[in-house]
């Protein structure tokens, strides 16, 4: 995916243009607030697989198991210690975090294969567990009722959700700027040399099992922070956080949006949402037939055929490939 | 002489790599069968053999990417046989890989200004932009420069010409600022056309450099050799300095004479 690497000054104006878009959605459609929020929401979470997936090469069916973890823990955090929502935001991260760290030594261990199957054994265990100790989180019935303090004591979380819509981008937004610079440095090209050749990146010195528990580590903060947020800005937290089609539909928004270039989990969310919303519109029960429509053309069509503006633009603009005419 | 295998060379000074009785056994197979070799300081080393004598075995060996049956290996003195891959090559030594080992995605100065970065310890830096890190950019491009690879260190390794790819896997190997540089048939598959190079570079390396050179290129070996080791079926066949192998009837019989006669 480097095709669509940015560099270059130009591409600097399309990634304002981008956020700028955001905000202005934000800004114009309050009305819509509940939706630029889940599209934020699964925006970060996407974002957190594609450190792990496009940059890390490990392909989890699993990554529930963090958005859910900082899901439970914002809203635990708010009910039994504090309803401060930026203290619980970063409890939530802190703790996905020590998940995520705790479960890259069984993940990184074995092939590829063995890999997706502990990905997808952690999901399925932190979900029964959050079922099975329905004493703490409420089971079936999820969590109810949390209440969040405003934002800075200032800023409250309306009806509406047009805070919570602010809120969340504003996250996004920030962690976005952090995985930005994360991948540019030596670490995050690191990570690349890793994916492209792991013999080579031996052996110039990079331990390679180190530096995929760190990106798996950081890739699970992010997930836990999509699920505070989606805690805080909801007022309530159920088992689906945890559920195996959760992982599955950010893996699908991410491959929708591509991977390895950061930009793919944010382009992925929209389209993923604003797709749900309107085929669950027009055809309630089988908007799933659609999405899976839309997948397999993509698939067979080809990311940057479909998107070629975007995608063929943005690699004609950088300046590295002029070389190659 | 130039027949045991245990006999260290004449050279002043302890060996930089050595490996002692050397075994790596895959089932039945013994791909390295009881190698002692010792590469000394400076040295022009070269490691020939036929096919399938063992030779990239062994290499792997000593790089770890392979672990060996039994034996041990020393770098500078110290035991390495059980060091992971990685800190071997922080300890200096660095190889090149008889199929191209590159990163595709990124270009040879993202990729050389990398080497460089993780050798000089800053490659778990995550918060400073590689590409911004003027000190490493610079030498990384003098280097590609030097390596005539200026004109394409701005495209993406994929798409460079084989030769080019070549050079670029002795540029990673060098930016690594290599103690002992392990070179693992550099010419294998270059087009005559794009030989000189290559050629070139090996002639131009660092004095102070050790270089163990694994090649079949027969001219190249005495040419760039001061130093050779012949391995035949996993085992040392024989050791000495270029002229000693090249009057050597037995080498001559299992290896020169073969598709060189």
């Amino acid at each position: 995916m480097s095709a669509v690497k940015m560099s270059g000054s130009r591409v600097r104006v399309a990634e304002f243009l981008f956020w700028l878009l955001a905000v202005a959605v934000m800004w114009g459609f309050p009305q819509y607030a509940a939706l630029w929020t889940e599209i934020a929401i699964l925006a970060l979470f996407a974002l957190s697989l594609d450190l792990i997936l496009g940059y890390g090469g490990i392909v989890s069916l699993g990554h529930a198991a963090f958005f859910g973890f900082g899901a439970y823990a914002a809203g635990l955090f708010a009910i039994h210690v504090s309803p401060d929502p930026l203290l619980g935001l970063v409890v939530a991260t802190a703790g996905a975090a020590l998940l995520g760290l705790l479960s890259s030594v069984i993940v990184l261990r074995g092939s590829d294969l063995t890999r997706l199957m502990v990905t997808l054994a952690v999901g399925l265990i932190l979900f029964e567990l959050a079922n099975r100790f329905s004493g703490l989180t409420g089971g079936a019935d999820g969590l109810p009722g949390i209440f969040i303090d405003p934002i800075f004591g200032r800023f409250e979380f309306d009806l509406a959700g047009v805070t919570g819509g602010w809120y969340a981008l504003i996250v996004l937004f920030l962690l976005f700027v952090v995985a930005r610079r994360l991948t540019r440095s030596p670490f995050g090209v690191g990570l690349e040399a890793i994916r492209d050749n792991r013999l080579r990146a031996t052996a110039i010195g990079i331990p390679v099992n180190q530096r995929l528990a760190a990106v798996y580590t950081i890739g699970a903060a992010f997930a836990g922070a999509a699920g505070a947020l989606l805690t805080q800005t909801t007022g309530f937290a159920s088992l689906d956080v945890l559920s195996f089609e959760r992982s599955a539909d950010v893996l699908l928004a991410l491959v929708l949006g591509g991977t390895g270039y950061l930009y793919g989990g944010l382009v992925g969310a929209v389209i993923f949402v604003l797709m749900h919303d309107l085929l669950s519109a027009w055809t309630p029960h089988y908007w799933l037939f659609w999405m899976g429509f839309a997948l397999v053309v993509i698939v067979l069509v080809g990311r940057e055929r479909l998107y070629g503006g975007v995608a063929g633009a943005l690699a004609r603009l950088s300046p590295r490939r002029g070389g190659r005419g | 002489m130039t027949t045991t295998a245990q006999t260290p060379p004449a050279a002043g000074g302890a060996p930089v790599l050595q490996t002692r009785h050397l075994v790596k056994r895959f089932g039945g197979i013994v791909a390295t069968n009881d190698v002692s070799l010792a590469v000394m300081p400076g040295a022009r080393h070269a490691l020939i053999g036929p096919n399938g004598a063992g030779k990239t075995t062994l290499v792997n060996q000593l790089t770890g990417v392979l672990a060996p049956t039994s034996g041990q290996i020393e770098l500078e003195g110290a035991d390495i046989t059980r060091l992971p891959a990685h800190q071997r090559a922080r300890r200096g030594l660095m190889r090149t890989f008889q199929i191209n080992q590159l990163f595709n995605t990124l270009t040879p100065l993202e990729t050389v200004a990398l080497v460089i970065s993780q050798r000089d310890g800053l490659g778990g830096r995550w918060w400073r932009a590689l590409d911004r890190d003027a000190a490493r950019r610079d030498e990384a491009a003098e280097l590609l420069r030097s390596l005539h690879l200026g004109d394409v260190m701005d495209h993406d390794t994929a798409v460079l010409p084989y030769g080019k790819r070549r050079l670029l896997e002795i540029a990673v190997a060098l930016a690594g600022k290599p103690r002992v540089l392990l070179l693992d048939e550099p010419m294998a598959g270059v087009p005559a056309g794009q030989s000189r190079e290559i050629l070139d570079t090996l002639a131009a390396l660092p004095a102070d450099v050790t270089v163990l050179l694994i090649e079949h290129d027969m001219d190249l070996v005495f040419r760039f050799a001061t130093r050779m080791s012949v391995l035949v079926n996993g085992a040392m066949f024989a050791e000495g300095d270029p002229d000693e192998i090249a009057r050597d009837e037995r080498v001559k019989n299992v290896y020169l004479g073969r598709g060189h006669g």
